[in-house]
């Protein structure tokens, strides 16, 4: 259904020279409707969509019968905005829905001051709903009745899915710098900062914010900062000494956006993996785990924390804007079995145990790599640290043996981390064992591309997918089991150049067969999944580049 | 009872011999000794540059963080632990060339921690490179032509920025500097310690013997103490908006004053809540307990969760 408030809604702005879309009547589905104002004076002909259902609606005369009824129907200028809510209120009707539910729903984005506005926009809903009913035949055929569910549902978005993790994970400091589309869940975790004891800074740019999450990690709390691609750009560094320091954290959540540079900053986009997985110089041990909707970004950003502390080291939970902003209805989360794991710690009463008193080792070489941390105010357990390369003890030397022992100490720990966790979080596989098509992909595209799926079995094509959840450390082991049985490998990917093809290439040495990719900044819809598919199985391409918009 | 040697460590110290580094260090560690710190409450951040070193020798966790960033870290981990004493130290070309950011947001945010600028004018690390602080027009020995580009004034850029404690002193004045960074560890704030400081090796214009004034006329040393001129740069009523504009105007009219006559002391000084008294303003548990200390098992989110349905 499409419910249009004005003419370009419908034709697009197909006047500019680079048209942002070419009107929204073209991406009804055959059977649906298309709401719309019928002072545009338009003809069925015009909108050339003889299949669906058109309901021409006069909608500043139905607003003023609304304001009448309130008597302020001499002030239309001021309320003529409410058309929207009387196109609203029409779409309500035509699927039937319970308008109670309809006045709830209005009423609670009016609250305070606003009240009385809440009231008059009923009314207009009123008249577009009573409008619908008296001046159509019922011939909308698709109807939305109450769901009856067992289990309570939440209304929940993917930086509210981040944010509540966080607070579940006991992280009480949150730094960040303004961004599109990351600020939200910083504006959130602040919103609630006494309920949760969570200090939010809003720092003076993304390299203070992140060195500012690694200080507090290393002070001993749990810190995080969250950011898009241009502020992770400059968050390079600070990665880099919160791993070579081996700070436990900070938890970074990337929401990429499209780039590069400023790109299409309020649109989605994959294109962030390898940056995240090669960001900083040298040879860099850091997490990266890329969740595939909401409910992994409460649980991937949930277990973040836990790695931080485990492994000592950066956390990059890797998500975009299609994620972060999207609504979803979804069964409120199993938390209460998530335990908090704060890793190796060493305790006061042994550092200041007679004969251990001063020999504590914050860089100790252990079997796993792991040394057990002190924090700063324990007596006894006074550490130093420096992004030099250094000795046990903290201070810097060159020594070309210690470098060595170093070096695999640190990158050690994500071989442990790949040892520890296991193989149902790295990766996810659905559909069949065997199969015409394995499809690949991760993060956001997962919706889609198990909508799309569903198509395809319908259409005759059997097929699976590999979804890949952990990027760093790599689980290689699973890829290859799972590609090796593979008959067709399908990349589907939210970027240009198949990063995560290259990423598993790189890991397994398998290549995938076809790619569908798409980086015009808008998210895979379910039927690209199936057209593009289709297109690579049917058609023998090996690259197909999706476009809808 | 705690030993001044307790402040010290046994790692090797490689500045160049006659380094003014050696000065500020020593006063570092007297001022730590002299109100009795415990060293493992304390915590010194530093970042790159022969400054950077300087955690490395004082016996208190130290953190030696990347070039210009050490403010950021010594704020997180304040945050983190509101109970810590924190001191950072840097080299100006650290502190006002490529932290220059980071310089003004931590004066902005008022909070309870030290500065300790070492100010010689040159990048000694990477041999002698002007830095900001080198005035324009001057030539140190290792580079080809004088500078082009003004050299900044830091108390000025501090007094502007927000710091509430901002002063000047002297490496090779290990009492006046010891005193300073006293006065500066126990302000309520942030604090400005601006150390004038000799490069032996690079910088051959600001040299002792020109600190001393040999090269003057009158042969009396360039630097004096401001308070002794009459200068009173501590503001009495903090609420009392035409008092505080007042001084920090004079504050930094004073600080440019340069040339035969340096002053050093302490040119701004008012007790305004901190960031972290702010903080708790809104989160009272804040003030009470460090959020390091604060328990973060099971915590409960299902009212979050339920506010959504």
């Amino acid at each position: 259904m499409l419910v249009s408030l004005d003419k370009e809604t419908l034709f697009g702005d197909i006047h500019k020279e680079f048209p942002t879309h070419n009107g929204h009547r073209n991406e009804v589905s055959p059977g649906g409707a298309i709401i719309y104002d019928s002072a545009l004076r338009l003809k069925a002909e015009d909108i050339g969509r003889p299949d669906v259902n058109l309901y021409p609606i006069p909608y500043v005369e139905v607003l003023v019968g609304a304001l009448k009824e309130s008597g302020h129907d001499k002030e239309l200028s001021k309320f003529q905005v409410m058309t929207n809510t009387v196109a609203f209120g029409a779409s309500m009707a035509l699927v039937d829905y319970d308008f109670n539910e309809v006045a709830e729903a209005i009423k609670e984005g009016f609250t305070g001051r606003k009240a009385s506005l809440g009231d008059l926009n009923v009314k207009a809903a009123r008249h577009g709903y009573d409008y619908v009913k008296a001046n159509f035949k019922d011939g909308f055929p698709y109807k939305l009745h109450p769901v009856n569910s067992d289990s309570k549902r939440m209304l929940i978005r993917g930086v509210q899915a981040v944010g509540i993790a966080k607070f579940k994970a006991g992280c009480t400091f949150q730094t960040y710098y303004p961004i599109t589309p990351a600020t939200d869940e910083s504006e959130y975790l602040e919103h609630h900062e006494k309920q949760y004891d969570i200090v939010v800074v809003q720092a003076e740019d993304e390299i203070s914010a992140i060195l500012m999450a690694a200080g507090a990690a290393h002070a001993g709390v749990r810190a995080s900062t969250s950011t898009s691609g241009p502020g992770f750009c400059l968050m390079a560094e600070g990665l880099g000494w919160a791993s070579h320091t081996e700070a436990p954290g900070p938890v970074i959540i990337l929401y990429q956006r499209a780039g590069p540079s400023t790109g299409l900053p309020t649109r989605t986009e994959q294109g962030d993996l390898q940056f995240v997985l090669h960001a900083c110089h040298g040879d860099v041990p850091r997490m990266a785990i890329a969740p595939g909707d909401v409910a992994e970004c409460f649980y991937d950003t949930f277990d973040a924390f836990n790695y931080a502390d485990r492994f000592q080291m950066p956390v990059v939970v890797l998500t975009d804007k299609f994620l972060a902003s999207s609504y979803r209805t979804m069964p409120i989360f199993e938390s209460t079995n998530l335990k908090i794991d704060r890793g190796q710690m060493v305790k006061e009463s042994e550092l200041t145990n007679g004969s251990n008193s001063g020999l504590y080792k914050r860089y100790a070489f252990t079997p796993t790599g792991i040394s057990p941390r002190s924090i700063p105010g324990m007596a006894g357990g006074i550490f130093h640290t420096t992004g030099d390369e250094h000795d046990e003890f903290g201070h810097i030397t060159e020594n070309s043996e210690n470098r060595i022992k170093m070096m695999q100490k640190r990158m050690n720990k994500l071989e442990l981390a790949n040892e520890l966790i296991p193989d149902e979080k790295k990766v996810n596989f659905f559909g069949p064992p065997k199969a015409d098509v394995t499809m690949v992909g991760w993060g956001s595209t997962k919706g889609a591309i198990l909508d799309g799926m569903q198509d395809l079995e319908a259409d005759g094509i059997r097929c699976n997918f590999l979804q890949v959840r952990y990027m760093s450390p790599f689980p290689t082991t699973a890829v290859t089991k799972y590609l090796s049985e593979a008959k067709r490998k399908v990349l589907v990917e939210n970027n240009y150049t198949g990063q995560l093809g290259a990423w598993i290439r790189q890991n397994t040495g398998i290549a995938m067969d076809y790619r569908v990719l798409k980086y015009n900044g808008r998210p895979f819809s379910q039927n690209e999944v199936f057209e593009g598919v289709k297109d690579v199985i049917k058609n023998g391409i090996r690259e197909v580049v999706m476009a809808h918009a | 009872m705690l030993e001044l040697k307790e402040y010290r460590t046994k790692v090797h110290n490689d500045w160049c011999p006659g380094c003014g580094d050696f000065g500020i260090l020593n006063a570092v560690q007297m001022a730590l000794f002299e109100l009795k710190l415990e060293p493992h409450d304390v915590a010194i951040f530093s970042g790159i540059g022969c400054s950077g070193k300087t955690p490395h020798f004082v016996n208190t966790y130290g953190f030696h963080t990347l070039h210009g960033r050490s403010l950021p870290i010594a704020t997180g981990a304040k945050l983190a632990n509101t109970a810590l004493t924190v001191v950072a130290v840097g080299g100006d070309g650290d502190g006002f060339g490529i932290g220059a950011g980071h310089f003004v947001g931590a004066g902005r945010r008022n909070l309870d921690f030290t500065y300790v600028v070492y100010d010689n004018g040159v990048y000694g690390l990477t041999k002698g490179q002007a830095s900001p602080t080198l005035p324009k027009g001057l030539k140190t020995k290792s580079m080809s032509f004088p500078s082009i580009v003004e050299g900044i004034n830091p108390l000025a850029i501090a007094v502007s920025a927000g710091y509430t404690f901002v002063a000047r002193s002297y490496a090779l004045d290990v009492r006046h500097l010891k005193e300073v960074l006293k006065s500066a560890i126990l302000h309520k704030g942030s604090a400005l310690v601006d150390v004038l400081q000799t490069c032996p090796t690079y910088n051959d214009i600001n040299t002792k013997e020109w600190y001393s004034g040999t090269d003057l006329p009158t042969k009396a040393p360039r630097l004096y103490k401001i308070e002794e001129t009459g200068y009173d740069g501590t503001v009495k009523d903090p609420n009392d908006a035409k008092e505080v504009d007042e001084k920090k105007g004079q504050a930094i009219i004073r600080s440019f004053e340069w040339g035969d006559k340096i002053p050093i002391g302490i040119f701004y000084r008012c007790e305004e809540p901190t960031f972290e008294d702010l903080i708790a303003n809104r989160m009272p548990a804040y003030k009470q307990v460090p959020l390091v200390k604060q328990s973060i098992q099971d915590r409960d989110v299902t009212s979050l969760f339920e506010s959504l349905t």
